[in-house]
Formats: C-alpha cells, sequence, structure tokens
C-alpha cells in the first residue's frame, strides 16, 4: 500500500514537473526563439546594421534615460515615503499606503490619457508651460514623467513589508544610546532593507525599459526623438520591417535577461550574506 | 549627519533634473538663421518610405540652397490619430495627412489658417492616390469589380471608417459605384453597401491593420486598399497577390499643411513652407512617383503612366459636396455608416 503511494507520488511529481515544463517551454522558450531565428533571417550582418541603425541607437538611448530616471525616482521616493509610513503614525496613513499602489494597478493606457490630458493642449497646465516655451507631452520629459510615474511605487512596496516586520526596537535602542539619525538609517535600517531596495530597483528597471502603453499615448512616435525602444519595435513591424524589428527586440530581451542574472546573482548573494549572520550569531 | 542625507537627496535630485532636463533646450528658441533647424512632420501610416525618401533630397537641397543643415523628424499613425495629437499639442510643424477632413479638424482647434487648402496648388495635393482592390494570386474567387464584393461567397478586408482615413476613401469609392449603378438612387446605393459591409470580416481601425490582416494572417479574399499601399505590398511578396483596378474609383487627395501657430513658435515658418513647396518639383514628384504615389504633375505621372492606368472613372471629393458634408452625412454618430454597418 504504501509503496504504490510512493509510486502514484512520483507519478504525479513527474506528470507536474512535465506539464509545467511544457508550459514553460510553448510560452516562453518558443516565443523567445522565435525572436532569436527571426532576428538572423537575413544573417548577422544585418543584424547588428538592425541594431546600429541610428534611429534604433537613439531609441535605445532615450529608454535608458528614462529607465535610469525611473530607478533613481522610484529608490529616493521609495526610501521617503516607506520610512514615513512605518516610523510615523498620522492620520490617512493607510490611504496614502493603498493609493501609492496606484501607478502600477492602473492601466497603462490610462496612466498616459492622464499625463495627456494634464500636460496637453487642453490641459490646466498647458498655458504655463507654453508660456515658459517648455513641451512636455510629445516630447522627452513627458516619456520620462510617464516612464517614472509608473515605476513610482516598485521600490516602496519591495521595502515597506520588511521595515514592519522588523519593528522599530534597534532603531529606539540605537536613539537612545545616542547615535544620530544618519546614524541610524545607515548602520541599522538600511542594512536591513538592503536587498529588498535592490530587488526593487531591478523590478523598476525591468518595467521602464518594456513600457509600451503609457508612453505609447504620449509619445507622439517622432522618430528618433520621443520613441522608445518598444514604440520602436512597434514601428518597425508595422513598417514590414519584421527582420528589423525582431532584432531591435532581441536588445530588449538582451536587456531583461541581463537584469534577470543580475537578480540571480544578488538573491545568491545576500543569501550567502545571511547565513553568514546567522553562522556568526549561532 | 543630517546634512549628508540631504546631500545624496540633492545629488540625486540633480540628477533626475539633469537626465531629464537635456530634452528641455531642444530648439526652445527655434531660431532660423541657427546652423541647424529640425522639422516635424507628422503624417499617416504608408507614407514612411515616401518622406524617407523625400527628407533626404530636401535636406541635401536646402543646405545647397540656405547652408543651413535641416533635420526631418517623422512620425506615422493613423491619421485621425495623429490629427488629435497634433490638435493636443504634438508641435508638428507641417502635416501630410490622409484627407482634408483630418487637418481641417487641427485648423478647427485653431493651430492652423482656415484657408490652408488654397494656400498651395492642386488643393494642396503635391501627390494623391487612388482605392484599388488586391486578391490573392490568380484571383480565385474571379474578383473584378465593385459587383464582385458583394458576392454571398466572398470575404472583404478593409478598416473602420470611424477611425481610418483610409477607410474613408474605400467607403467612398464604392458608394459612387453603387451610386452610378443604380442611377444616384441613394437608397439602392446604401442596400449595395450594407451587402458589401455584411461581407467585411475584419474591421481592423487602420489601413495598416488591414493590410497586414489580408497579407500575414491570411485573412478575406480581398483587400480594399490605397493604390500606393498594394503596390507596397506587391513589391514586397508579389508572388502572392495581384492588383485589380475597379470601373469606378475615386481621387483621394492627402493634403499637406503646415501649422501655422507651431511654425511661428518653432521660427521655422520659412523651412517648412520651402518643405512643402519643394515637393511640388520635378524630382520630388519622381520621388513620389517611385514610391507609389500619384504626382500632381502631369508630365510626370505621363511618364509613369503603366505604374498609374487611368482607364477608369475618378470621381473626386467635390462630387459628394466636400468633406464637411460627406462626414457629418456618413460617417459622424448616427450617419449612413452606422445605420448600414449594425
Amino acid at each position: 500500500m504504501e509503496r504504490q503511494n510512493k509510486n502514484e507520488s512520483t507519478v504525479l511529481k513527474w506528470v507536474l514537473i512535465i506539464i509545467a515544463a511544457v508550459f514553460l517551454f510553448i510560452m516562453v522558450i518558443m516565443p523567445l526563439g522565435m525572436v532569436v531565428a527571426g532576428s538572423f533571417a537575413k544573417g548577422l550582418k544585418y543584424y547588428i546594421a538592425s541594431i546600429t541603425d541610428k534611429y534604433t541607437l537613439k531609441a535605445l538611448l532615450l529608454t535608458l534615460r528614462a529607465t535610469i530616471a525611473s530607478v533613481i525616482c522610484t529608490s529616493v521616493f521609495g526610501l521617503i515615503a516607506a520610512w514615513a509610513v512605518t516610523r510615523y503614525s498620522f492620520p490617512g496613513k493607510k490611504i496614502i499606503k493603498s493609493i501609492i499602489d496606484i501607478p502600477v494597478t492602473i492601466s497603462p493606457v490610462i496612466c498616459g490619457m492622464i499625463f495627456l490630458l494634464l500636460f496637453g493642449r487642453q490641459g490646466l497646465i498647458y498655458p504655463i508651460l507654453n508660456k515658459i516655451g517648455i513641451d512636455v507631452i510629445f516630447a522627452v520629459p513627458g516619456i520620462i514623467i510617464v516612464t517614472v510615474f509608473v515605476t513610482l511605487p516598485m521600490v516602496f512596496r519591495e521595502i515597506v513589508p520588511v521595515l514592519e516586520a522588523r519593528g522599530t526596537e534597534e532603531e529606539e535602542a540605537a536613539a537612545m544610546m545616542g547615535a544620530s539619525g544618519w546614524t541610524i538609517f545607515t548602520r541599522i535600517t538600511f542594512p536591513s532593507i538592503k536587498w529588498p531596495f535592490i530587488y526593487g530597483m531591478i523590478l523598476s528597471a525591468s518595467r521602464a525599459m518594456g513600457e509600451f502603453g503609457a508612453v505609447s499615448v504620449i509619445s507622439g512616435h517622432l522618430r528618433g526623438l520621443t520613441n522608445t525602444l518598444p514604440l520602436h519595435v512597434e514601428m518597425l513591424f508595422n513598417e514590414f520591417n519584421t527582420t528589423e524589428a525582431f532584432a531591435v527586440s532581441s536588445v530588449l530581451v538582451i536587456l531583461s535577461i541581463a537584469l534577470l542574472i543580475l537578480r540571480l546573482v544578488l538573491q545568491y548573494i545576500s543569501k550567502k550574506k545571511i547565513q553568514k549572520i546567522q553562522e556568526v550569531t549561532d | 549627519m543630517k546634512k549628508r542625507l540631504l546631500t545624496v537627496l540633492s545629488f540625486l535630485m540633480l540628477l533626475t533634473v539633469l537626465i531629464t532636463g537635456c530634452g528641455l533646450n531642444r530648439d526652445a528658441d527655434g531660431n532660423i538663421v541657427s546652423k541647424k533647424v529640425t522639422l516635424i512632420n507628422v503624417s499617416y501610416d504608408p507614407t514612411r518610405e515616401l518622406y524617407e525618401a523625400y527628407n533626404s533630397y530636401f535636406t541635401k537641397k536646402w543646405k545647397k540652397q540656405t547652408g543651413q543643415s535641416v533635420e526631418v523628424i517623422q512620425s506615422h499613425g493613423g491619421s485621425g490619430k495623429q490629427a488629435l495629437e497634433v490638435a493636443n499639442g504634438l508641435k508638428a510643424d507641417v502635416v501630410t495627412l490622409a484627407l482634408a477632413a483630418d487637418t481641417n479638424s487641427v485648423a478647427r482647434s485653431g493651430l492652423i489658417a482656415s484657408d490652408w487648402q488654397s494656400r498651395l496648388p492642386d488643393n494642396s495635393c503635391p501627390y494623391y492616390s487612388t482605392i484599388v482592390l488586391l486578391v490573392r494570386k490568380g484571383n480565385p474567387k474571379h474578383i473584378k469589380d465593385w459587383d464582385d464584393l458583394v458576392r454571398s461567397d466572398i470575404s472583404v478586408v478593409t478598416p473602420n471608417p470611424k477611425t481610418s482615413g483610409g477607410a474613408r476613401w474605400n467607403y467612398l469609392a464604392a458608394y459612387a459605384y453603387a451610386l452610378m449603378k443604380y442611377d444616384n438612387d441613394e437608397s439602392e446605393a446604401e442596400d449595395f453597401m450594407r451587402m458589401l459591409y455584411r461581407n467585411v470580416s475584419v474591421l481592423d481601425s487602420g489601413a495598416r491593420a488591414s493590410t497586414t490582416s489580408f497579407t500575414e494572417n491570411g485573412q478575406g479574399d480581398v483587400l480594399v486598399c490605397w493604390e500606393n499601399e498594394a503596390y507596397l505590398t506587391l513589391k514586397n511578396d508579389g508572388s502572392d497577390y495581384e492588383l485589380i483596378y475597379p470601373s469606378v474609383s475615386i481621387k483621394a487627395e492627402t493634403p499637406v499643411s503646415l501649422v501655422d501657430s507651431v511654425v511661428k513658435s518653432h521660427g521655422t515658418k520659412k523651412v517648412a513652407e520651402a518643405y512643402l513647396k519643394d515637393l511640388y518639383d520635378e524630382k520630388a514628384q519622381e520621388i513620389c512617383a517611385k514610391n507609389y504615389y500619384r504626382p500632381s504633375d502631369k508630365k510626370v505621372l505621363e511618364k509613369y503612366s503603366d505604374q498609374f492606368p487611368t482607364d477608369f472613372t475618378m470621381v473626386t471629393i467635390d462630387d459628394f459636396g466636400g468633406w464637411d458634408k460627406v462626414t457629418k452625412k456618413y460617417f459622424a454618430d448616427g450617419g449612413i455608416f452606422d445605420k448600414i454597418y449594425e
């Protein structure tokens, strides 16, 4: 009887593993393989020409700029907001904690429209912006602003649970012993949230690089000016340049794989560190 | 110690401002005498290849004439959507859209003078196109004319005239045929259109999307499309399709205009005017023809007569009373298209 159970469970185990593997193959590996195959359809030379094309490079640069801006903003904002929410109590705290999530939960297209209505020609702020001569919508600042918007809560979401779980005892103890706010932050608070913090940065970077919907609404698709990499891919595809579109997609794939590897490495390091700490405390 | 935190924070802020700020100084004064000037041309989907070729011709010519180097930035998309974006603040120096109605909608937002269409020759159309039928190789369903599109065994691909400029031309071309067939009896012509749109299997939002549905996704027996789009498809996979000229079609005028208030604030009026005017010179007309747009210059059109047959009836938008009337009657909410396509 026991033996049969064991057999059953190994059969079940393999069935489940195979289902998962097949699913992964069909949904992830195969499409990614298609991207690679598609991008080399006209040979290596064409591939290199496609990804070093003037407009591709400009799109890549814009995407990187938006990504860096997003990572910086989500980090700064995330730290400040998380600190405020977990260390102080004030009325409306719960509401703030939910509102912060709006940019990630709302559909990106709507994010784009919000900024279009705010900064566009029919918008409230447009007359002021026009007077000073600043273009926001259909210009680079707009692209960066919406990308920052959709990634804003990423770091916050990662570090708040950790801060909440840890409580404030250690910091209070340090404060009683006369440590300054900065010392408390760098010596006690930050080390404990370092990994979730970095993880949040990586998440926001990958979201920022791939952002399409929100950016599409306010980009105006100005080639070489407000075209990000994902928009450039769509444009090439619409131009019947399938091979080039795949080649540029592969750049995005490479970037996300790089981030994925970075994440794995960081996870590995953080695990090691935690083990070390545990060994020491044991 | 708090100071350090502030320093770090302000440094990060500064970095953010620097990164975002780079975009702010884009031709802020837009001085026309500067060495470099940027023109933004907001156009519709199929003109990408045309303007790529024309831009390189124009930049060379302008450099030679004035010593100024000009960079033309292109934007392409569905014509109606592009017009809306310009009205919403996309700073286009020139608009080269799919139909006068879209340029009119930009004009109504106050950005373009209302007499724009009389500022350049030929209704401001340096090039135009017409509507044709694209069928699969060997024409297995024997499609010869609009008549065949209402047959029960035919599946038609055409975009949605509510959203697509090209689709409106498609509608009007077929409607012109129906009016001729039924001696201007509008109710019979509408029945014809009802039958035609009953056969539409995919009603995409834009002309390019329809082409993709027909070619890449293998939908439908016949694609109703721009002549230039049909030629472009033939150029890409010539062995798979055939082009059919119906007995009646429409002169699909695709006018160009500068956007007055934008060129004023950018200081680009002179170069934008030249950019549009030079579309009419002979070399540019050749570029249009080579990109499958019918040149307005009769001599150049004659030269490419193999490519642009004229042995069919070509009605114009004026035969329907102009775009304002047509939009209201056929394509507005509750208009005739809504009635026949339920």
